[in-house]
């Protein structure tokens, strides 16, 4: 990538001294995933560990929760796959990033100031978004082998015993990024959160955690 | 099928240990069937539908002596046929009756993750509980015999009980009272494989079957079902009885070291984010004189 970032769509108008983050569609599609995929993630846990099965009952008990637990899924994927088509994009790893990885110590540390400008996300929610995409994949096609075990022929068995540990690899794998997502969405990045529900940031919030975006926005240009 | 009826010797999916699993009380009940003897007549088939209350079904002709292609929810107990050629070129029609083998060891009960909905109970029987079923069919893939079969309008599995309510009742199960070859045989553990083994012995010595032996698969820690064979070194040759059958290892590892590596690795991020935050905390947009600025 250039000097710039072609973003096709609406976010970076400034009104008010705030910035649009995330377009309304966005923010939709986002908490359709958020909400689709914490149903997901709470009866499935259920269903993980003997320990856990009581969480089946936040949901209506075990036969509902597993009734849903699919379907529930097949729109997480496909509001993942929204995302994909969306943000594919802003999401593309460059070289801007890789420079910010390398000082990712700084950004634990929350010593922002010593951090190399990056654009509209950084190196870690691009990661995260990688991660969800191929894992929600993963999850839908072995979901399917374990929505349908007796769809698999007995003679080709080994796909339903790869399909358990295709769905709960993945699930772990998303769950581990899910819970740094959360953590930082709504802990330690002050002003993630507002941004994913209200879809503005202040022109301080834009500048300190994405310079080149923020100096994009201010030259006037949108993105 | 039938609950309380049977002291409970373990529970699928549950937290702990299983109360009363330690009494030592019941014998281990078994049948034996002797394919040697078995005619393919399906009188048991019929006994099992009639005892178990559910319709006749239509069967499925494809030029052999067997029913349909494959046990279903409502039909738990098939004679699965074969014609096998021998090597001398001379063919043995061989009959099986499949149904749930009652694995000491059971697959399906490993892999359930719904409390009480599999049952064994401590005279050896394995039994589904379906209104405690949640219908995720993990059984379908914990068993090595390919027997629990899902109702897709109920959202139940189902499968043989061993007329654990026959049972529990001092009745012997349906199919064994039906046969009339006397091919099927039902008591304890012991006096079942005392009778499979002297069956075996002559099946060796008088009648020429030099490799005829006992099925009472050690890889599932044994079953409430064992067969005499003519040949226990082919056992596939008998409808697909599965040689080795063992509960499948990705299994064994997805319900044991899995579960333990996952827990603690999700306990362990949660851990992590939150020593995190009270090590670093959040991170505050400041303006250019240095002063917090909300976001």
């Amino acid at each position: 990538m250039s000097v710039s970032q072609t973003i096709s769509h609406a976010v970076g108008i400034l009104k008010d001294g705030r910035i649009l983050r995330y377009t309304l569609s966005e923010r939709v599609n986002h908490w359709t995933a958020a909400l689709t995929y914490i149903y997901c993630l709470v009866t499935g846990l259920a269903f993980w560990s003997p320990y856990m099965f009581w969480l089946a009952d936040l949901f209506g008990g075990g036969p509902t929760a597993r009734f849903w637990h699919p379907w529930l899924g097949v729109v997480f994927v496909v509001s993942v796959l929204w995302m994909f088509r969306v943000w594919r994009d802003d999401m593309r790893i460059t070289d801007v990033d890789l420079a910010w990885k390398k000082a990712i110590g700084h950004y634990i540390r929350n010593e922002d100031e010593d951090l190399p400008p990056i654009w509209r996300f950084n190196y870690g929610q691009k990661l995260f978004f990688w991660v969800m995409l191929y894992g929600a994949i993963l999850l839908l096609l072995s979901g399917l082998i374990l929505w349908f075990p007796e769809s698999i022929p007995w003679n080709l068995r080994w796909l339903r015993y790869l399909g358990v540990a295709a769905h709960v690899t993945a699930a772990l794998v998303t769950i581990g990024a899910f819970i740094i997502h959360v953590y930082m969405g709504t802990a330690m990045v002050r002003g993630g959160f507002t941004s994913i529900i209200r879809g503005e940031v202040s022109t301080g919030w834009a500048r300190m955690h994405h310079r080149l975006w923020y100096e994009q926005v201010m030259r006037g240009k949108r993105g | 099928m039938s609950q309380a009826i049977l002291q409970i010797r373990r529970i699928s999916g549950h937290p702990g240990p299983v109360p009363g699993a330690d009494v030592e009380r019941a014998e281990q009940v078994c049948k034996l069937i002797d394919t040697t003897t078995c005619i393919g007549c399906k009188a048991c088939e019929v006994a099992c539908l009639e005892w178990n209350g559910y319709p006749f079904t239509d069967t499925t002709f494809n030029n052999t002596y067997q029913t349909m292609p494959d046990t279903t929810w409502k039909y738990w107990n098939l004679i699965r046929f074969n014609e096998y050629e021998r090597e001398d070129g001379t063919l043995m029609l061989l009959m099986r009756k499949d149904q749930c083998m009652h694995c000491a060891d059971p697959g399906c009960l490993a892999a359930c993750p719904a409390d009480g909905a599999i049952v064994q109970y401590h005279n050896g029987i394995v039994d589904f509980q379906q209104e405690h079923c949640i219908g995720c069919q993990y059984c379908v893939t914990g068993c090595p015999f390919n027997i629990p079969k899902f109702n897709s309008d109920t959202k139940k599995v189902f499968k043989c009980t061993l007329c654990a309510d026959r049972v529990a009742v001092g009745l012997e199960p349906a199919c064994i009272k039906s046969c009339p070859t006397g091919c099927l045989h039902f008591g304890t553990k012991d006096d079942m494989t005392i009778l499979a083994e002297t069956r075996a012995k002559q099946l060796r010595e008088h009648y020429g079957f030099e490799k005829a032996g006992v099925y009472d698969p050690p890889g599932v820690g044994g079953t409430g079902v064992i067969y005499v064979l003519h040949d226990t070194t082919n056992p596939e040759a008998y409808g697909g009885l599965p040689r080795d059958p063992r509960i499948p290892w990705v299994v064994r590892l997805w319900k044991g070291p899995a579960k333990w590596i996952g827990n603690l690795a999700m306990f362990f991020g949660v851990v992590g984010v939150t020593l995190h935050y009270l090590r670093y905390g959040p991170k505050t947009v400041r303006d250019r004189n240095g002063r917090g600025d909300q976001p």
